[in-house]
């Protein structure tokens, strides 16, 4: 399985540099695309179904938005030289990108083998989930019960969200 | 926004009703199976939205569309918090209390009160997608004119 998902993750990334770098904008979104729907078999291959059916669904539906703009703006790119600004920040992203890495490097020595252990809150979460609150999917359980403040809290993210994309677009229909 | 062909829109017609039947299954379920509040209020915004874009956007009252969905979604996120508080007002000290019966493990209306939450915050997700796409939509149109 880890053979699988490393050809995946593999693909993925691919997918992200060929976004970057590619003329037509239409073909970087579809490579987009390739990133989210692998995404998507990487969950199912955890055994995290409830996960890949919210990306799955969420993934199509920007997909969607994302070709309606290119399709409705410019297909092509407008490339810039970079002056001096550009290779400072390219510098800075080097610099902060062997940062990142000595630390993570450091924190991953400490951590468990993959998937071979659970953490120590999480034991308590996976015994005494199903009857203490009677549901039989653990995640609805967790998610609902033992993790409600966070449920609020996406709900109310959302929410927020919508405000403020109403404030900025309808400027001009409610004149 | 223009319409698509006679095919396309025939096809959408037949199939939107299907999803938005699945993603009230998923949120139903959203106890038992995979799935949830999230997941299935996404999808039946993805049923309003596949519909939106095969007829265009004359093909309902987009601005009255707007205002009931921003609505729901408010009216939703406003019940999900009532019903947080509800374990207050009976006299518990605990947010997010699962005061309702838990019933038989695995049944339909079981597992207290964590299905009325699944479906509002399902109403409230769908509608959040809607309201978005549906400002997007309209906006265009403004745009243009």
């Amino acid at each position: 399985m880890e053979i699988a998902i490393s050809i995946i993750t593999g693909l993925m990334i691919l997918g992200a540099l060929y976004a970057i770098h590619a003329r037509d904008l239409l073909s970087a979104v579809i490579a987009c695309g390739i990133v989210g729907y692998g995404l998507v078999i990487c969950f199912l291959l955890l055994k995290a179904p409830d996960l890949a059916i919210v990306q799955i669904v969420v993934e199509t539906i920007s997909l969607i938005i994302m070709v309606a703009v290119v399709l409705d703006s410019s297909r092509d790119e407008l490339f810039s030289r970079p002056d001096t600004q550009g290779y400072v920040s390219a510098v800075t992203a080097i610099l902060l990108i062997v940062v990142l890495f000595y630390f993570f490097k450091i924190s991953i020595e400490t951590l468990d083998t993959f998937g071979k252990s659970t953490l120590r809150m999480a034991e308590h979460y996976i015994e005494g989930a199903t009857a203490r609150t009677g549901s039989a999917n653990l995640v609805t359980g967790v998610v609902f019960d033992f993790r409600g403040y966070d449920t609020l809290g996406e709900a109310t993210v959302l929410v927020t969200a919508v405000l403020g994309i109403l404030t900025i677009l309808r400027i001009k229909g409610k004149k | 926004m223009k319409g698509m062909t006679v095919i396309v829109k025939k096809t959408t017609q037949l199939i939107a009703g299907l999803v938005f039947l699945y993603g009230i299954y998923i949120i139903i379920h959203g106890h038992l199976t995979p799935g949830g509040g999230f997941a299935g209020g996404v999808i039946i915004a993805g049923a309003f939205i596949l519909l939106i874009l095969a007829n265009g956007s004359d093909f309902m009252k987009l601005t009255k569309e707007e205002m009931g969905s921003t609505m729901y979604e408010n009216l939703a996120i406003l019940v999900v918090t009532f019903l947080a508080v509800s374990g207050l007002l009976l006299g518990a000290k605990t947010f997010f209390l699962n005061w309702l019966p838990k019933g038989n493990l695995g049944e339909l209306v079981s597992a207290g009160i964590l299905p009325l939450y699944n479906i509002f915050v399902g109403i409230e997700v769908a509608a959040s997608i809607l309201s978005i796409f549906l400002a997007l939509v309209i906006f265009k149109e403004e745009m243009s004119e």
